[in-house]
């Protein structure tokens, strides 16, 4: 065990991944420089031919990724900033989405395709997206979220081992989380497991990707105001562990869901309505969402933090679910 | 009237081929093969036996044959939503594909794909996609792996004049002339995207000079013409698996149908010029050279016979083919089936 960082977990992973199978190679822009240190000591390791910077072209990059994973090569594609996959829309959907299906089985697509969650930091409404909840949508597609180190490492590995494509997103607001990493190179994490981060009684928080972070602290608060809050990280969206989620309510019979995303059609917003629709016996008040506001971000940072979901916003949640037994479901939501 | 008359460019109207005899009368047999697979396909498709679209490629055979004659069989290739052609071409059978297009499960796509989509990867196909130029960074890709595995297998891409319109055509074709990837891009042509003339959507004449933006050696073929579509693709295919890097082909060719069966008509009026292409008809003009290069008619009419005999036996095979259960729908989303529906199952289990 070694104390590292989520971006060090994503070096590791990618790292043990190319060193156990040589069909395993890594393209994207920058890559060899390196920008956000995922990639350090790589041409070194692997030689230039598995190690592609390619041209700003990810419409072009992102197919090639398919025809690649098609003839037999494990790509991993590093898209940098999750906006960057708008212009490749037409591969990721029609393409890699798309090809399993439509050939009916003939195609196999063991792809990754990687980019971060670039928001909080005044990077404005091009730079900040969290679009994970839009390719939810799209059958064909896995999409991991993960939340710290740990299952950064062991999720990343098993996506790179998956004989289907799996999007990556990694949410830059964990970057800088450490923990101790597991060495053992067939440390590996299911893809559709979630993981309780927090065991409680009284209130379900279901956190995505960086609001799990939140959410604890959020938990750590509530506890002194005498709300025993459960966090589940479901970890991955697709497949999503619906039982863990399920169970979880059931037993606390409230729950919030919690997403960096916006609001409208948010991953928040397909497991409150997942939980509506199977939990509704057992829950003693709305499913309340904590997401971000349904308005683009500002570039000022005067305006800009307010409209993600915050330790606060969760707290006060919980509150007014754990306090107010018959909740006036006309306020809407928090 | 919209439409533009072009005069073919003709490379090789007095070649001849250094291929032995019997590839030559290969390469008559698959041209007539995807001639009466459409004639049929057309029929049953006016009788009401296809769902969904059907885009024919009849008047293209000598580009897809040309093509894939020059093709090993396990090189890749890519193709479009004229679909049926290209995987006749490089020698597909014709049951799972006739079964396609009636949507059976015997389909060469399990009937998932249906008529745009004849992709069978036994013959080396990574899809026949229906996204107008979407299958040009695939065929890149398959390329680059073909280069990183170093299997010496080459890639071959077939799209059309629409397609050299779309950002995906710039970035494939940059992405492989960057990467010297060995991979064939070959436009097919044929006059029209949909019922817009070339001269509508490019303000220069020939796609081929597009090549020269990447870097890329380009040339234009005579598509009615099956040996210098051949010619032009195998030396394509000698610099690309000598490390030469990728190669831009434009094929100047015409499909005689409307862009769908049943969609031009009321939109475009071609005039006079169909019956001037009729004329360089590909099959018609390879048999005429065959003749003249001393094969006897016999032995091409009895192949028409065999060929007529091969699609009705696939027909057959695809009427008698069950079509697939209601659990397919879920099948090959991901390699592990998705759960069903409880609303869905009930009925079905």
């Amino acid at each position: 065990m070694a104390r590292a960082t989520y971006l060090e977990a994503i070096r590791q992973a990618q790292m043990e991944e190319m060193q156990r199978d040589s069909r395993v190679f890594i393209m994207g822009e920058d890559i060899i420089c390196n920008v956000f240190g995922t990639t350090t000591g790589f041409v070194d390791m692997f030689g230039a031919e598995r190690v592609l910077d390619t041209p700003i072209s990810e419409n072009g990059f992102i197919g090639a990724s398919a025809g690649a994973a098609m003839v037999g090569a494990r790509p991993i594609v590093d898209v940098t900033i999750s906006s960057f996959l708008y212009p490749a829309m037409d591969q990721i959907i029609s393409i890699i989405a798309k090809s399993r299906y439509i050939y009916g089985g003939q195609a196999r697509l063991p792809l990754v395709i990687r980019c971060c969650l670039f928001y909080g930091n005044s990077n404005a409404a091009q730079h900040s997206d969290r679009p994970y909840s839009m390719f939810m949508n799209v059958p064909g597609l896995k999409i991991i979220v993960p939340s710290d180190p740990v299952d950064m490492k062991g999720m990343l590995k098993v996506a790179i081992r998956d004989d289907d494509p799996v999007l990556c997103f990694e949410d830059s607001t964990c970057w800088s989380s450490k923990a101790d990493l597991p060495t053992d190179p067939d440390f590996l994490i299911p893809l559709g497991k979630g993981d309780v981060k927090r065991e409680g009684t009284d209130v379900s928080v279901i956190a995505v990707a960086g609001a799990v972070p939140l959410a604890l602290k959020a938990a750590q608060k509530l506890a002194g105001l005498g709300i025993s809050a459960e966090i589940i990280d479901p970890r991955s969206l697709v497949p999503l562990d619906r039982d863990l989620i399920l169970k979880s309510v059931r037993k606390t019979g409230r729950a919030i869901t919690v997403d960096p995303a916006h609001q409208t059609c948010s991953a928040a917003s397909e497991i409150s309505a997942m939980i509506a629709e199977f939990a509704f016996d057992a829950l003693r008040g709305p499913v309340l969402r904590v997401a971000t506001a349904d308005t683009h971000l500002p570039f000022s940072p005067a305006i800009e933090k307010s409209l993600y979901p915050s330790v606060d916003r969760i707290v006060t949640a919980a509150c007014r679910l754990v306090g107010v037994e018959h909740f006036d479901s006309a306020q809407g939501t928090v | 009237m919209a439409g533009t008359l072009w005069r073919p460019i003709l490379f090789t109207e007095n070649a001849v081929s250094d291929r032995p005899n019997d590839l030559s009368l290969e390469k008559f047999r698959r041209m007539v093969r995807i001639r009466e697979f459409e004639t049929v396909a057309e029929a049953i498709h006016a009788a009401g036996e296809v769902p969904g679209a059907l885009h024919t490629y009849t008047g293209q055979e000598a580009t897809g044959v040309g093509a894939c004659i020059a093709l090993r069989s396990d090189d890749y290739m890519v193709g479009n939503h004229r679909s049926h052609g290209h995987p006749i071409a490089k020698g597909a059978k014709l049951r799972p594909l006739m079964a396609e297009l009636l949507g059976k499960v015997t389909g060469v796509c399990k009937g998932k794909g249906g008529s745009m989509h004849l992709s069978d990867f036994s013959v080396g196909s990574l899809g026949e996609t229906s996204i107008v130029g979407s299958g040009i960074p695939v065929a890149a890709g398959a390329a680059l792996g073909a280069k990183l595995q170093r299997n010496g297998r080459v890639s071959l891409c077939f799209f059309g004049d629409g397609a050299s319109n779309e950002g995906a055509f710039h970035e494939g074709l940059n992405l492989a002339a960057v990467w010297k990837l060995p991979a064939i891009f070959l436009c097919e042509n044929n006059g029209y995207a949909v019922s817009t003339p070339v001269s509508g959507s490019m303000a220069i004449v020939n796609i081929a000079d597009r090549g020269r933006a990447y870097g890329i050696p380009s040339a234009i073929v005579d598509g009615q013409d099956v040996d210098a579509v051949e010619e032009a693709v195998a030396a394509a295919v000698d610099r690309a698996r000598a490390g030469g890097g990728p190669t831009l082909l434009e094929s100047k060719t015409y499909r005689y149908a409307d862009h769908a069966v049943n969609m031009g008509r009321l939109t475009l009026n071609r005039g006079p010029e169909v019956e001037v292409w009729r004329k360089r008809d590909p099959i018609l003009m390879y048999r005429a050279r065959l003749l003249e290069g001393g094969i006897a008619a016999s032995v091409l009419n009895a192949i028409v016979e065999e060929v007529k005999l091969e699609v009705q036996d696939a027909l057959a095979f695809a009427r008698e083919s069950a079509y697939p259960s209601q659990l397919e729908a879920f099948d090959d989303v991901f390699v592990e089936r998705l759960p069903i529906p409880a609303w869905l199952s009930e009925d079905i289990i």
